[in-house]
């Protein structure tokens, strides 16, 4: 499941734009059918400046511990809170319910420099031979 | 399924004098005096002994069968070693003891030093890290020491990592103060050489890199990664996890290696699990033995001696000597092996695993196919509606204890079996059957697998539930924990 209206990255989040230079950040259905029943999420502060690129939390599954990373620059606007009591959410509701983190774009045009759905459902299809 | 302590309500017995908590609270200042109640289990003596016996005949390890996780836990421990290991004069002595009193024990130490060297071909070695992963926070502060010194003015905090690495790799350069790159693994599964190239820069203090590889495959490329390494002026540290299967065959300071840690407990057949102890051996080639912690056994005739006087030094990183009696073990490991069985330990090691690999692929895939090393990864096949999990449960049913699943990380539904030099012919062949067996019931009765394990006294546990609702302590009330 990859939705047409996103942007998505070869560390496989997703990215959506929600208003002016604000984005959601979460992990895409794939990245969660992955990494299996997730356990744990550690999210970042709000306030805090991410670099494109840089990891802002972590995901705990039954499997492994994996880094995520932040497609894009910016601040930190908001957190998903409910992530903390049920981090299960990632897994059923990976686009929605289940999105991470809020950002305040700091360099919009990195926003072009992200996957469209059609190049993310490729990346996928290539990694899963 | 034996009960929790807690759920025995035997009375305690009638005929010992009950405690009596005035008496003792008394002497101590009433600000250090709780003020509730502790919830303690209630029983008799002789219950808990039961309790505790009962919850002991549910284990399962090497002693009682086969085990293919192999030296990535801990491969087996000939018995000989804890009867060494239990000396009076080793496991009495006292770590303030004058170094004249204990002439044997430094003795000890520095022959297994100089036997670790000649296994290894490093010149400089330490036995003070008390487990592995302490070993490579020393062997990367070493690294830091080392640049620190001959380069301060070139800013080095970068550690390289592959992607088939060990998680402490990363968690060691970060815990060092590192930033951590990762370094892709090609088709091939060894490291990708242009993409190492394109990280390698002035900023790169060192590569960390796991020989075999977790896929259990030699690094073929090693010369030229060293070389590339050496050339850019940065380090290369060896992850010793993997020793096993060079034991005799290959020594690492001749591949490259500035420094590696040895996991004593994998290669050299000491206990481990549990909490320990462990011991984390460092080697190291020449340039780095002035940073080494101190003291070091030296020796001057004769007699051993303790040295303190090491400019360069890091200091210690343990109390005393490190865990003393674990490296007794591994030193008694090569007295009763001598020169030519550990020459061949590899080498049996390696076979086993090939033999196991060989036969497996007629039933499962194994996706990096080349002769292994002491370990190999395979997967289901893609068209089973069974998972690697299903798999593991299941190898339960059949006796034995499931192989490391989900790692490496870059292998999709890994299984990573890895049998040791212990393990006989008759003992893989039963194994064999097990897995062709289980195979056939991937295809014709998924259902099965999916339940598995049935015979244990513990059924599927809920892993995902386990880590979302952590419970770690007895509650009052609370159902038991198993239900």
């Amino acid at each position: 499941m990859v939705p047409k209206d996103l942007k998505y990255s070869k560390s496989h989040e997703w990215v959506k734009a929600v208003g002016n230079n604000t984005i959601v950040i979460g992990i895409t259905d794939y990245a969660q059918e992955e990494l299996g029943d997730i356990v744990f999420v550690e999210l970042p502060k709000v306030e805090r400046q991410l670099k494109q690129q840089e990891s802002f939390g972590v995901a705990e599954s039954v499997k492994a511990v994996s880094d995520l990373f932040s497609p894009v620059s910016g601040m930190v606007v908001s957190v998903n809170e409910a992530l903390g009591k049920q981090p299960e959410l990632v897994n059923k509701e990976p686009y929605t319910n289940g999105w991470m983190i809020k950002i305040a774009l700091a360099a919009p045009t990195e926003l072009s420099s992200l996957l469209s759905a059609e190049e993310y459902e490729k990346l996928i299809s290539e990694g899963s031979k | 399924m034996e009960k929790v302590i807690f759920e025995y309500h035997s009375q305690p017995t009638s005929y010992v004098p009950a405690a009596d908590p005035a008496a003792v609270n008394k002497h101590i200042p009433a600000e250090f005096l709780g003020a509730e109640e502790v919830t303690l289990p209630q029983t008799c003596e002789q219950d808990v002994i039961r309790h505790f016996t009962a919850l002991s005949k549910l284990n399962y390890s090497v002693d009682n069968g086969f085990y293919p996780l192999g030296s990535c836990t801990m491969k087996y421990n000939p018995k000989v070693n804890e009867t060494v290991a239990d000396f009076d004069g080793l496991a009495g002595i006292h770590p303030y003891s004058p170094e004249e009193c204990v002439q044997g024990a430094l003795k000890i130490i520095y022959e297994l030093e100089s036997f670790l060297k000649e296994v290894s071909g490093f010149s400089g070695m330490t036995l003070q890290p008390a487990a592995g992963a302490h070993g490579e926070i020393t062997g990367i502060l070493l690294i830091k020491a080392y640049h620190q010194k001959n380069q301060p003015e070139q800013k080095r905090n970068v550690i390289l990592v592959p992607d088939t690495a060990h998680g402490t790799n990363p968690a060691t350069a970060a815990l060092a103060g590192y930033q951590v790159r990762q370094v892709k693994s090609d088709n091939q599964g060894d490291i990708d050489l242009e993409d190492l190239q394109q990280n390698l820069g002035l900023d790169v203090a060192a590569l960390m890199l796991t020989n075999p590889n977790t896929l259990g495959l030699f690094e073929k490329n090693i010369l030229e990664i060293s070389h590339l390494v050496h050339k850019n002026g940065a380090l290369l540290y060896g992850d010793g996890a993997n020793f096993n299967a060079l034991l005799g065959l290959v020594k690492p300071a001749e591949l490259g290696f500035d420094v590696m840690h040895f996991n004593l407990h994998k290669t050299f057949s000491t206990p481990h699990g549990g909490g320990g102890p462990g011991a984390g051996a460092v080697g190291t080639s020449k340039d780095l033995i002035p940073f080494l912690p101190v003291p070091q056994v030296i020796k001057k005739g004769k007699n051993y001696f303790w040295e303190y006087r090491q400019a360069n030094s890091i200091g210690k990183v343990r109390s005393f000597y490190g865990n003393f009696l674990i490296a007794v073990r591994a030193y008694a490991y090569f007295l009763a092996l001598g020169a030519e069985g550990i020459a061949k330990v590899g080498r049996q090691a390696v076979l086993n695993a090939n033999y196991l690999m060989h036969k497996l692929a007629k039933f499962y895939p194994v996706p990096y196919h080349r002769t292994c090393m002491h370990e190999f990864v395979m997967t289901p096949h893609q068209a089973w509606s069974v998972s690697t999990l299903d798999i593991a449960k299941r190898i339960i049913d059949y006796g034995f204890h499931p192989p490391t699943i989900y790692f490496p990380l870059i292998v999709h539904e890994a299984m990573m079996i890895e049998p040791t030099e212990t393990e006989t012919k008759e003992t893989m062949d039963t194994f064999i059957q097990a897995l062709e067996q289980l195979a056939a019931e991937a295809v014709q009765n998924p259902e099965l697998l999916k339940k598995a394990p049935l015979t244990s006294p513990v059924g599927r546990i809920d892993e995902a539930r386990a880590g979302r609702q952590l419970i770690l302590k007895y509650e009052k009330g609370r159902d038991t924990l198993l239900t």
